[in-house]
C-alpha cells in the first residue's frame, strides 16, 4: 500500500486534532473520556436506583399501604433497584469508569488496546438502559406492567405462567445488551493489561488497582457467557417452545438456578473488587506508606476470585439440596473469609505505622474496611447452612449483601470519586462539603441497615411490600435511615455542581508523597493523549 | 461450653429488650423467635455462639481502627515507618481465621446433619404452593384443604394481620412430622421459623423436611420466596394439638374436608359423560 498516494496523504492528517463537540464524545475512542461518559451514566443511574430504593422505604415505613396503588408495581421497583443498582450503577462506575480513566494510566499506557470497542462498550450500555427502564411500561404479568420478579428472575415467575407480557423479554435483552457490553471491556481491559504495560511495569508493580480490575475481568469473561445462555434459555422458553426450565417438558426450573448463581456469585465479587483495589490505593496514600503485604493482596484477589467461582449454591440451600451438596458449599463458601480476612489485616498493617492524613478519601476508606467487615462477619453466619435456613430470603439477606455493596462497594466509588476527580476534572472538590457528605452517608447508610439484621433475625421476610405489625418498629428506623441518606445524596449534587462551577486548579499532585502511582506525574486534567512518550518504571 | 454461651446470649437479648423470645414476632425484637423444635433449637444456639464470635471480630477491627487513627495520625505520627512485610504477622492472619472456621464449622455440620436426616416419620402432610395461598393434604388420612389469609377486616385479633389463615395446618404435639412440599405455578417457600424449617415449594419437584413440636400452641410463618403480586399474602398457621386433641379434629376434619373431596368427585363423575 505504499504506492498509494491517497493514503499517504491521509496519514498524518489526523494528528494533532482533537475531536470536539458531540463528537467527541459519541465517536470517542479515548479511554479517558469513555470513563467520564460511563460515570455520568453512572450517576444517573444511580439517582434512578436511589429513588427506587427510597419509595421502596417509604411504603414500608408504616405497616399497611403506603405509597405503591398495588404489591406488584413495589415488586417491580424491588427489581429495578437491583438490576440498575448492579448493572447499571456499580458496574459502570467502577469498572467502566475509574477503571478506564485508571488502568491505562497506572500502567503507562497511551490508551486501551482496542479503542473502538471501548466505546462499543459504552454505547452498547445506553440501549441496555432504556430496555430495562422500557420493561416497566409494558405489560409484565396479566393486567400488570413491568418485571416484578426479583433480580434474581427465577421461573417459573419469569416464564410465561408468571409474567406473560413482553416486560419480561425486555429485561432478557437489557441483560444480553449490558452483558455483552461487560464482555467487550472485559476483553479489552485483559489485553491492555497484559500487552500495553510500560517498559519496566513487571506484573507484580502494578498498582494494586489494576490487579483488581484484572481479576475482575477475567470473573466478567468467565461468567458472563453463562448468564447469556441462561437468559436465552427463558428466553426460548417463553417465545419458542422450548422446555429447558418447564417441568411439564422435562425441564427443571432449578437448572436456571444453579446456572443465574454460576454468574451471579462471581458478578458479587465483581462488584467489590474494584473497590478493593480503590481502598488500597488510597489507604497506602494517605498514610504515607507502601501496601502492607503486596503480593499477599494480589494474590488474595486472585484467590477470591477464584473460590468464588465454586460456592454458587450457597444461594439456594432450601432448594431441597441433598446433605453432601449443602455441606461442600457450606465448606467452600467459608474458605472465602481467609482471603477476605487477609486484605483487611493488610489494609490495618498498611496504616500501622503510618502518618494518616484525614482527607475525605481516607474517611471512606476508612469506612469501607469497617462496614466491610460488618457485612463480612455476617456472611460467615449466613454460610453455614443450619443457621441459613432461619435468614435464608429474610431481611438479614438483605442486610448483609447491603452492607458489602451498597455500603461497601458505594463507600468504594465515592473513596474513588474524591481521590480523583481532581485528576479528572483538573478542579479540587470542596473539602468541608465533602466531610459533610461522608458523615451524613455513614450514619444516614448504617440507620437503614442496621436494624434489618433484627428484622431477619424475627423472620421478616424480603420484596414483601406489608408486613405484620410487630415488625414496624425496626422497619421505621430503617426508613429514617434512607431520609438521611437521601440528604447526604442531595450534598453530593452539590459538590458537583461546585466542583464543575469552580475555577480552581487541581495541583498535579494534591495528596503528597504517599501518591507514588503514575496518575499523579501527569497534569490535571490530563491531557488527551496521556503520555507522549512512554514512562520507564524502574 | 458451647450451650453455655448461647444461653448467655439469649438472657443477655432477653435482658436488652425486657422479655424472653416467643414463637411470634415481636416489637422491636432484636433476636430470633422462640425455638420449638430441636432443629430450630440448633440453629437458635449456633447463631447465638456465632454471634459472640462476630462481635468479637468486627470489634477487634473497630478497635484496630479506632487506636491506629489515633495513635498513627499525621500530628502524631510525621514520620511514616517503611515496614510492608511481616512474615509472621501474615501467617497469623492465614492461620487464626482458619482455625475459626474449622471451630465454627464442627457445631455446624452437626446441625446440618440433624436437618437432614429424619428420625422415623410418624405423620406425613404435603404443602402445594399456589398463587396465593396454600393447599394441605394428609395423604394417610384422606383429607386435604386450603389455607388462605384471612383480611385484617375479618380478624378478631388484629395483632395478627397478615399473619393468620382461614384454616390451619393443625399437627399433634411429640410426633415427627414429614412435610413434603411442592407448588401448582411458580416456586414458593414453606417458611416457619420457630420450627426452624424454610423449604422452596418448587413445580414438578417434592421437596421434604421434617419437625417435631412438643409444645402445643398456634405457630405462624410466610411465603419466603418471590411468588407474584400477593407473595406478602399468604401467610401459614399451624395448630399444634395435644395427641387427644388431635385425634378429635382428625375426625372433624374427615368429614369436614373429605366431603368436599367427595362432592368434587362425584360431580365431575357426573360430568364425564355429559362432556363426550
Amino acid at each position: 500500500m505504499a504506492n498509494n498516494p491517497a493514503h499517504t496523504a491521509d496519514h498524518g492528517h489526523d494528528h494533532g486534532h482533537e475531536p470536539y463537540g458531540w463528537r467527541r464524545w459519541a465517536y470517542s475512542t479515548n479511554h479517558k473520556d469513555i470513563g467520564t461518559m460511563y460515570l455520568i451514566f453512572a450517576v444517573v443511574a444511580g439517582l434512578i436506583g436511589f429513588y427506587m430504593s427510597f419509595m421502596m422505604r417509604m411504603e414500608l415505613m408504616y405497616p399497611g399501604e403506603q405509597v405503591f396503588k398495588n404489591p406488584h408495581e413495589f415488586n417491580v421497583f424491588v427489581t429495578a433497584h437491583g438490576v440498575i443498582m448492579i448493572f447499571f450503577m456499580v458496574m459502570p462506575a467502577l469498572i467502566g469508569g475509574f477503571g478506564n480513566w485508571f488502568v491505562p494510566l497506572m500502567i503507562g499506557a497511551p490508551d486501551m488496546a482496542f479503542p473502538r470497542m471501548n466505546n462499543i462498550s459504552f454505547w452498547l450500555l445506553v440501549p441496555a438502559f432504556l430496555l430495562l427502564v422500557g420493561s416497566a411500561f409494558v405489560e409484565g404479568p396479566p393486567g400488570g406492567i413491568g418485571f416484578g420478579g426479583g433480580w434474581t428472575f427465577y421461573p417459573p415467575l419469569s416464564d410465561v405462567i408468571g409474567h406473560p407480557g413482553p416486560a419480561m423479554d425486555m429485561v432478557i435483552f437489557a441483560l444480553h445488551l449490558a452483558g455483552a457490553s461487560s464482555l467487550l471491556g472485559a476483553v479489552n481491559f485483559i489485553t491492555t493489561i497484559f500487552n500495553m504495560r510500560a517498559p519496566g511495569m513487571t506484573m507484580h508493580k502494578m498498582p494494586l488497582f489494576v490487579w483488581s480490575i484484572l481479576v475482575t475481568v477475567f470473573l466478567l469473561l468467565l461468567s458472563l457467557p453463562v448468564l447469556a445462555g441462561c437468559i436465552t434459555m427463558l428466553l426460548t422458553d417463553r417465545n419458542f417452545g422450548t422446555v429447558f426450565y418447564k417441568v411439564t417438558g422435562g425441564g427443571d426450573p432449578i437448572l436456571f438456578q444453579h446456572l443465574f448463581w454460576f454468574f451471579g456469585h462471581p458478578e458479587v465479587y465483581i462488584l467489590i473488587l474494584p473497590a478493593f483495589g480503590i481502598v488500597s490505593q488510597v489507604v497506602s496514600t494517605f498514610s504515607n506508606k507502601p501496601v502492607f503485604g503486596y503480593l499477599g493482596m494480589a494474590y488474595a484477589m486472585v484467590a477470591i476470585g477464584g473460590v468464588g467461582f465454586v460456592v454458587w449454591a450457597h444461594h439456594m440451600y432450601t432448594i431441597g439440596m441433598n446433605f453432601e451438596g449443602r455441606a461442600y458449599f457450606m465448606a467452600a463458601t467459608m474458605v472465602i473469609a481467609v482471603p477476605t480476612g487477609i486484605k483487611i489485616f493488610s489494609w490495618i498493617a498498611t496504616m500501622w505505622g503510618g502518618s494518616i492524613q484525614y482527607r475525605v478519601p481516607m474517611l471512606w476508606a476508612i469506612g469501607f474496611i469497617f462496614v466491610f467487615t460488618v457485612g463480612g462477619v455476617t456472611g460467615v453466619v449466613l454460610a453455614n447452612v443450619g443457621v441459613n435456613v432461619a435468614l435464608h430470603d429474610t431481611y438479614y439477606v438483605v442486610a448483609h449483601f447491603h452492607y458489602t455493596m451498597s455500603l461497601g462497594a458505594v463507600f468504594g466509588m465515592f473513596c474513588g470519586f474524591y481521590y480523583w476527580i481532581g485528576k479528572m476534572s483538573g478542579r479540587p472538590y470542596p473539602e468541608g462539603l465533602a466531610k459533610l457528605h461522608f458523615w451524613l452517608t455513614f450514619f444516614g447508610i448504617n440507620l437503614v441497615f442496621f436494624p434489618q439484621h433484627f428484622l431477619g433475625l424475627a423472620g421478616m421476610p424480603r420484596r414483601y411490600q406489608d408486613y405484620p405489625d410487630a415488625f414496624s418498629g425496626w422497619n421505621f428506623v430503617s426508613s429514617l435511615g434512607i431520609i438521611v441518606t437521601a440528604v447526604g445524596v442531595l450534598v453530593f449534587l452539590l459538590i458537583l455542581y461546585k466542583i464543575f462551577s469552580s475555577k480552581e486548579q487541581a495541583a498535579v499532585n494534591p495528596w503528597g508523597a504517599g501518591a507514588t502511582t503514575l496518575e499523579w506525574t501527569l497534569p490535571s486534567p490530563p491531557n488527551f493523549h496521556s503520555y507522549e512518550q512512554l514512562p520507564r518504571i524502574k | 461450653m458451647y450451650r453455655k454461651i448461647s444461653a448467655a446470649v439469649a438472657t443477655a437479648i432477653a435482658v436488652a429488650t425486657s422479655g424472653s423470645a416467643l414463637a411470634t414476632p415481636r416489637p422491636w425484637q432484636l433476636g430470633m423467635q422462640e425455638p420449638v423444635t430441636s432443629v430450630a433449637q440448633g440453629i437458635y444456639d449456633l447463631h447465638n455462639v456465632l454471634l459472640v464470635i462476630c462481635v468479637l471480630i468486627a470489634s477487634f477491627v473497630l478497635g484496630l481502627l479506632l487506636y491506629i487513627m489515633v495513635r498513627f495520625k499525621a500530628s502524631a505520627n510525621p514520620v511514616p515507618s517503611k515496614t510492608t512485610h511481616n512474615t509472621f504477622l501474615e501467617i497469623v492472619w492465614t492461620a487464626v481465621p482458619i482455625l475459626i472456621l474449622v471451630l465454627i464449622a464442627i457445631p455446624s455440620f452437626k446441625l446440618l446433619a440433624h436437618q437432614a436426616y429424619a428420625p422415623k416419620i410418624d405423620l406425613t402432610i404435603k404443602a402445594t404452593g399456589y398463587q396465593w395461598y396454600w393447599g394441605y393434604e394428609y395423604p394417610d388420612d384422606g383429607i386435604s384443604f386450603d389455607a388462605t389469609m384471612v383480611q385484617a377486616e375479618d380478624l378478631k385479633d388484629k395483632s395478627l394481620r397478615l399473619m393468620d389463615t382461614d384454616n390451619h395446618l393443625v399437627i399433634p404435639a411429640g410426633k415427627n412430622i414429614r412435610l413434603i412440599t411442592t407448588a401448582a405455578d411458580v416456586i414458593h417457600a414453606w417458611a416457619v421459623f420457630p420450627f426452624g424449617v424454610n423449604i422452596n415449594a418448587t413445580p414438578g419437584r417434592i421437596n421434604e423436611v421434617w419437625f417435631r413440636v412438643d409444645k402445643t400452641g398456634t405457630y405462624y410463618g410466610h411465603c419466603n420466596k418471590i411468588c407474584g403480586a400477593n407473595h406478602a399474602f399468604m401467610p401459614i398457621a399451624v395448630d399444634v394439638l395435644s395427641e387427644k386433641d388431635y385425634a378429635a379434629w382428625l375426625v372433624e376434619a374427615k368429614k369436614k374436608f373429605a366431603k368436599v373431596e367427595e362432592t368434587q368427585a362425584v360431580k365431575l363423575a357426573a360430568l364425564a359423560p355429559a362432556a363426550r
